[in-house]
C-alpha cells in the first residue's frame, strides 16, 4: 500500500470507469476487438491498481466473493455452457457446439442475439479476473 | 452380459451402505447378487456347450473404433462362473472372517470391485475392452493386498504386486494394440475370424513378447513370481480369491485365448512349456520348504499356474483338455483351501505349521473340508484333481522329446503336491494337540460354508456325480473349443485302463509319499540349494527400487534447484535443442526468395526492442531490468496493432501492464541486486550463449515460415464461417469461444491452475514462516 493521496483519489474515480470498461470489452468482444480474456485481464488490472492504492484488504472487499470461489464459478460458466449442446433439437450434439437465441425485426433485419459462445466468454472473463487477482492479492499480503 | 458387470460394480458401490444398515448380515445379502449372476451364466451351459457363442457390443468410442464387445463361449463361461460362484462364497466368508473389523464395508467394496473387473476381464471381446478390465484388477489387487496399510509389510507388497502387474500390464497394452493392427480389427472374434496369420506376420515376434509379458506377470510366472507369496499379506479372503482362484488365472487366461491366434509355433511352445514348468517346479519345491500355512498354498498357486502355462504351450489335443479340467479342479480346491488356512488362522491364532498339530478334535468341519480338498490336490483317486493330472500326462506324452522333458520335471513337480497336501491337513490335524490347538475353535457357518461347498464339488465331480459325459462333451469341450479353435469334447473318465498316463502317477504318488515322509531331509537339501544358487529376486526387486529411487533424486536435485534461473536453462536449453534438431533433422531452414516489405515505422519499433533487450541485459538494478524488458513488451504490442491484430495487441498491453504490477510487488520483497549475484563471468557467458542460440533458432523457424507459401484455406474459412456460423464479426473472438471453445477451455484451466498455485504456494510459505521455521533459500 502506498498511502498516496493522488493514487488513492485518481483510483477512486478510475476504478468505475475501468470496470465499466472491461464489462464493455466483453460484450463488444464478439463483433469488434474485445472479449472476455482482453476484459478479464482490464478487470483485473483495475483490482491490481485498487490494491495498490487502499492495500489488499480493501481490494478484496471490492471484489465480493474470494477470488477461488470466482475462479471456480469462471470455469463451472465455461463447461455449463458447453453442455447446452447437448439438449439441442436434433439429439445431443459435441460438447460446446454454439446455441444461439436470436431476435428478427419485422424487415428481417438481425436483432438481439445471445448464445452459448457469450456465457462462455463470460466463464472466460471470471477465470482470467480471479486467477490474476489470486496471484496479486496473494503476494500483498505476504508480510 | 453387460448388466451383469454393471450389477457387481452398483453392488461394489452399494456393499459400505449396505453393511452400515446390517453389519451382521450384510455378507449374506451382498452374497445373492453374484449367486444370482451364477445361476444366470448357469443358464448358458447348455447352449455354450453346444457350441453356441453368445455376444453382445455397444459402440463406446466408435471414432476410435473402440467397442464394449463381450463374448461368451466355453472359456469365458467356466472363467465367468468361477468367478461369480467362488465370489459369491469368498463374499459370505469374508463376513465371517473380517467380523467387526473396522473397514468390513471398505473391504466389500474393492472385493466386489474386483469380482466386476474380473468378470468383464473375461467376459471381453474388444482387446482394448479387455485391457481396460486387466488393469482395473491389478489396481483392485493392489488396494486389497495393502488393505491392512498400517502394516508397512503389506504396503510394500502391495506396491510390489503394482509395480510388476502394472509392468506387464504396460507390455501386454503395446501388444495387443500390434496385433489389433496386424490383423486389422481390435475384437478377439475378428482377429480369429480375419484370416491374417499372424504367426507369418513380421510383427509376431514383438506382438509375442509383448503378451507373454503382460500374462507371466500377472501370473506369476519365474522371474516375475516374487510378488505373489508377498501378496499373501492381504486378508485371507482375498489370497483364496484373487491370489489363486482368479486373478493370477488372468495371465493364463489370456495365453490360452491367445492360442488360436499365436499359438503352435516352436517359439510359443517352447518359451511357454519352459517358463511353465520351471515355475511349476519351483513353486512346488518352495511350497515344501515354506511354514506359513498360506504361503504353502501361494507356492502351489505358482506350480499349478505354471502348469497351466505349460499345458497352453504344448498344445496338444490332451493338454487342451487338461487345460480346461485342471483349471477347474484347482480352482475348487485350492479356494476350499484358502478358506480353510484362514479359518485354522482365525480359530487358533497362527498359521505356522510348526506350531501346529492335533487340530482335528477341535475343528472337524474345517478338518473334513480340508482334508478333501488336499485329497484332490495331492492328485489321488477318487478326486477331480486326479483326473486333472492324468489328462496333464497324457498331454505330455503327446508332445514328443519335448513332452518327455517336461514330464520329468512335472512329476517332481505333482510329486511336490502331495507333500504339500500333507503340510496343509496331516501336520495340523493329527497327532498330539500343540498349544495353539488347546484353545482352538471352530467358525460359524460362513467360514465353513465355502470351503465344504467346493471340496465336495471336487470328490462329486471326480466320482462323477454331475455326469462326466455332460460335463466333458459340454463345458470343459467347449472350453477346449475356444483353445483349439476348431470343436473339442473333453471324454471325462475315473479309471482309463493300464496307461503310460497310469504308471507315471503311480511313480508321482510313491515320490510324493516318499517327500513328505522324508520332509525334514528334503527341507535341508531345498535350503541348501536356494543358499547355493542365491537366487533371490525379492532381495533384487528392493534393489532396483533404491537404485530407481537414487536416480530420480540424482536427476531431481541437478534439475530441480530452487532456484528461477537454473530452471530457465533447462527450459531454454531443451526448447533449443528439440526445435534446433528439428530444423536440421527435417531440412527446415528455408531462406524467402524475397524479404517482405518494411516500414520505417517497424524498423523504429524493432530497433526499440534491441535497445530494450541491450538495456535488460546492462541494467544494474532489477528495476531497471523490468522496465527496460517492458519496452521490448510494448513494442511487440506496437506491432500486433500496426499491422492489424489489435485483440492480441490490447492483450499484449494488458500482460505487460500486469507483469510489472506483480513484479513490482515482488521486488518490494526482495533484498537489494548485488553485483556477482546473476553468477559468475563463465555462468554467464554460459546463460548468453543459451539466450543467443534460442534467438537464432526462432529467428531460424521465422525465416522458414515466411519462405513457405502461406495457406489462405483456414483464413478463408474462418473469415466466412464467422459470422454466418458463429454470429460474430470479430474472428479472433470467434475462434477462441465457438469454433476452438474447447481449446480456450483448457487454457483458462491453465489460468486457473496457475491462480490457485501461487496462492497455495504463498499460503504455504506465509505458514512456515509464522511457525518460525527458515523460509526457505531462494525466492519462489
Amino acid at each position: 500500500m502506498m498511502h498516496s493521496l493522488i493514487l488513492q483519489t485518481a483510483t477512486r474515480m478510475l476504478i468505475a470507469l475501468m470496470l465499466v470498461f472491461a464489462l464493455f470489452i466483453l460484450w463488444r468482444g464478439h463483433n469488434e476487438p474485445g472479449g472476455g480474456f482482453i476484459g478479464g485481464l482490464i478487470a483485473a488490472v483495475a483490482f491490481a491498481l485498487h490494491g495498490l492504492a487502499f492495500g489488499a484488504k480493501e481490494m478484496r472487499k471490492l471484489l465480493i466473493a474470494d477470488p477461488r470461489t470466482i475462479i471456480a464459478a469462471g470455469l463451472a460458466t465455461a463447461v455449463v455452457s458447453g453442455l447446452f449442446a447437448l439438449f439441442k433439437d436434433g439429439g445431443p450434439l459435441p460438447f460446446m457446439t454454439g446455441a444461439w437465441y436470436i431476435t428478427y425485426t419485422e424487415t428481417g433485419e438481425k436483432g438481439f442475439a445471445i448464445g452459448t459462445p457469450v456465457l462462455f466468454d463470460v466463464g472466460v472473463f471470471l477465470v482470467v479476473v480471479g486467477g490474476i487477482v489470486a496471484m496479486v492479492q496473494s503476494l500483498m499480503e505476504e508480510h | 452380459m453387460l448388466t451383469a458387470v454393471l450389477a457387481i460394480f452398483v453392488l461394489a458401490a452399494l456393499a459400505p451402505t449396505v453393511h452400515r444398515m446390517t453389519p451382521s448380515f450384510s455378507h449374506w445379502l451382498l452374497a445373492l447378487v453374484p449367486a444370482a449372476i451364477t445361476v444366470w451364466f448357469a443358464t448358458f451351459l447348455g447352449p455354450v456347450g453346444a457350441g453356441e457363442v453368445v455376444t453382445q457390443s455397444i459402440p463406446w468410442i466408435p471414432t476410435l473404433g473402440v467397442e464394449l464387445a463381450f463374448r461368451l463361449d466355453g472359456l469365458s463361461l467356466l472363467f465367468a462362473l468361477l468367478i461369480t460362484g467362488i465370489g459369491t462364497f469368498i463374499v459370505i466368508y469374508s463376513g465371517g472372517y473380517l467380523h467387526g473389523h473396522e473397514h468390513q464395508g471398505r473391504f466389500y467394496l474393492f472385493i466386489i470391485a474386483f469380482m466386476g473387473a474380473m468378470l468383464g476381464l473375461v467376459l471381453a471381446d474388444d482387446i482394448i475392452t479387455l485391457f481396460v478390465f486387466w488393469e482395473l484388477t491389478s489396481i483392485t489387487s493392489f488396494l486389497l493386498i495393502g488393505f491392512n496399510h498400517e502394516d508397512a509389510s503389506s504396503r510394500r507388497s502391495a506396491v510390489q504386486a503394482l509395480l510388476v502387474t502394472a509392468f506387464g500390464g504396460l507390455a501386454l497394452l503395446a501388444g495387443l494394440v500390434l496385433l489389433g493392427i496386424a490383423a486389422g480389427s481390435f475384437t478377439l472374434s475378428g482377429i480369429e475370424a480375419s484370416g491374417i496369420d499372424i504367426r507369418a506376420h513380421a510383427l509376431y515376434l514383438p506382438i509375442l513378447v509383448l503378451i507373454l509379458l503382460g500374462a507371466f506377470t500377472k501370473s506369476a510366472q519365474v522371474p516375475f513370481h516374487f510378488w505373489l507369496p508377498n501378496a499373501m499379506d492381504a486378508p485371507t479372503p482375498v489370497s483364496a480369491y484373487l491370489h489363486s482362484a482368479t486373478m493370477v488365472k488372468a495371465g493364463v487366461y489370456l495365453l490360452a485365448r491367445m492360442n488360436p491366434t499365436l499359438g503352435a509355433t516352436e517359439v510359443w511352445t517352447i518359451t511357454l512349456a519352459a517358463f511353465g514348468t520351471v515355475t511349476a517346479l519351483w513353486g512346488g519345491l518352495m511350497a515344501l520348504r515354506s511354514t506359513d500355512l498360506k504361503k504353502v498354498l501361494a507356492y502351489t498357486t505358482l506350480m499349478a499356474l505354471g502348469t497351466l502355462v505349460m499345458l497352453v504351450g504344448l498344445g496338444t489335443e490332451y493338454a487342451m483338455k487338461a487345460y480346461a479340467v485342471f483349471l477347474l479342479a484347482h480352482s475348487l480346491y485350492k479356494g476350499a483351501l484358502f478358506m480353510g488356512a484362514g479359518s485354522v488362522d482365525h480359530g487358533t491364532g497362527t498359521r505356522d505349521v510348526r506350531e501346529l498339530s492335533g487340530l482335528w478334535q477341535k475343528m472337524k468341519i474345517t478338518g473334513v473340508f480340508i482334508a478333501l480338498a488336499a485329497l484332490s490336490m495331492a492328485g489321488l483317486p477318487p478326486f477331480f484333481g486326479f483326473i486333472g493330472k492324468e489328462f496333464m500326462y497324457e498331454g505330455m506324452l503327446q508332445a514328443g522329446t519335448l513332452g518327455l522333458l517336461v514330464v520329468a520335471g512335472m512329476v517332481i513337480a505333482n510329486a511336490t503336491m502331495l507333500g504339500a497336501a500333507g503340510l496343509v491337513f496331516w501336520k495340523p490335524f493329527t497327532g498330539q494337540p500343540s498349544e495353539a490347538a488347546e484353545h482352538a475353535h471352530e467358525g460359524g457357518p460362513s467360514l465353513w460354508l465355502g470351503p465344504a461347498v467346493l471340496a465336495s464339488l471336487g470328490l462329486a465331480l471326480g466320482l462323477g456325480a454331475i455326469p462326466h459325459e455332460g460335463l466333458g462333451e459340454g463345458l470343459l469341450g467347449a472350453v477346449a473349443t475356444s483353445l483349439k479353435g476348431e470343436a473339442a469334447k473333453v471324454d471325462l473318465y475315473l479309471w482309463h485302463g493300464l496307461t503310460p498316463a497310469l504308471g507315471i502317477s503311480v511313480v508321482t504318488i510313491a515320490l510324493g509319499l516318499g517327500m513328505f515322509l522324508g520332509l525334514g531331509g528334503v527341507k535341508r537339501g531345498l535350503d541348501g540349494l536356494a543358499r547355493a544358487s542365491r537366487v533371490n529376486v525379492d532381495a533384487a526387486w528392493d534393489h532396483v527400487l533404491a537404485g530407481l529411487n537414487a536416480v530420480a533424486v540424482a536427476v531431481t536435485r541437478a534439475t530441480q534447484t530452487g532456484k528461477l534461473r537454473d530452471y530457465m536453462v533447462w527450459t531454454f536449453t531443451g526448447i533449443t535443442l528439440m526445435l534446433g534438431g528439428t530444423l536440421l533433422l527435417r531440412d527446415g531452414i528455408l531462406l524467402p526468395r524475397e524479404m517482405p516489405e518494411t516500414s520505417y515505422l517497424g524498423i523504429f519499433m524493432a530497433a526499440l526492442m534491441v535497445v530494450g533487450t541491450i538495456g535488460t541485459i546492462l541494467a544494474f538494478s532489477r528495476l531497471a531490468a523490468i522496465v527496460s524488458l517492458s519496452v521490448v513488451g510494448l513494442s511487440i504490442a506496437m506491432f500486433f496493432l500496426v499491422y492489424g491484430a489489435p485483440d492480441v495487441g490490447i492483450t499484449q498491453l494488458m500482460v505487460e501492464t500486469l507483469t510489472v504490477i506483480i513484479i513490482v510487488l515482488v521486488l518490494a520483497k526482495l533484498p537489494a541486486f548485488r553485483k556477482g549475484e546473476d553468477g559468475t563471468g563463465g555462468e554467464r557467458a554460459r546463460n548468453g550463449a543459451i539466450a543467443v542460440a534460442m534467438g537464432a533458432v526462432t529467428t531460424a523457424i521465422l525465416l522458414a515460415v515466411i519462405a513457405v507459401p502461406y495457406e489462405l484455406d483456414l483464413t478463408r474459412y474462418f473469415a466466412e464461417q464467422s459470422y454466418v456460423g458463429g454470429y460474430g464479426r470479430n474472428v479472433v473472438n470467434v475462434i477462441l469461444v465457438d469454433f476452438r471453445a474447447f481449446d480456450t477451455l483448457g487454457e483458462v484451466t491453465v489460468v486457473a491452475v496457475a491462480g490457485l498455485g501461487v496462492l497455495a504456494l504463498l499460503k504455504a510459505r506465509m505458514g512456515r514462516t509464522r511457525t518460525g521455521s527458515q523460509a526457505g533459500g531462494d525466492q519462489p
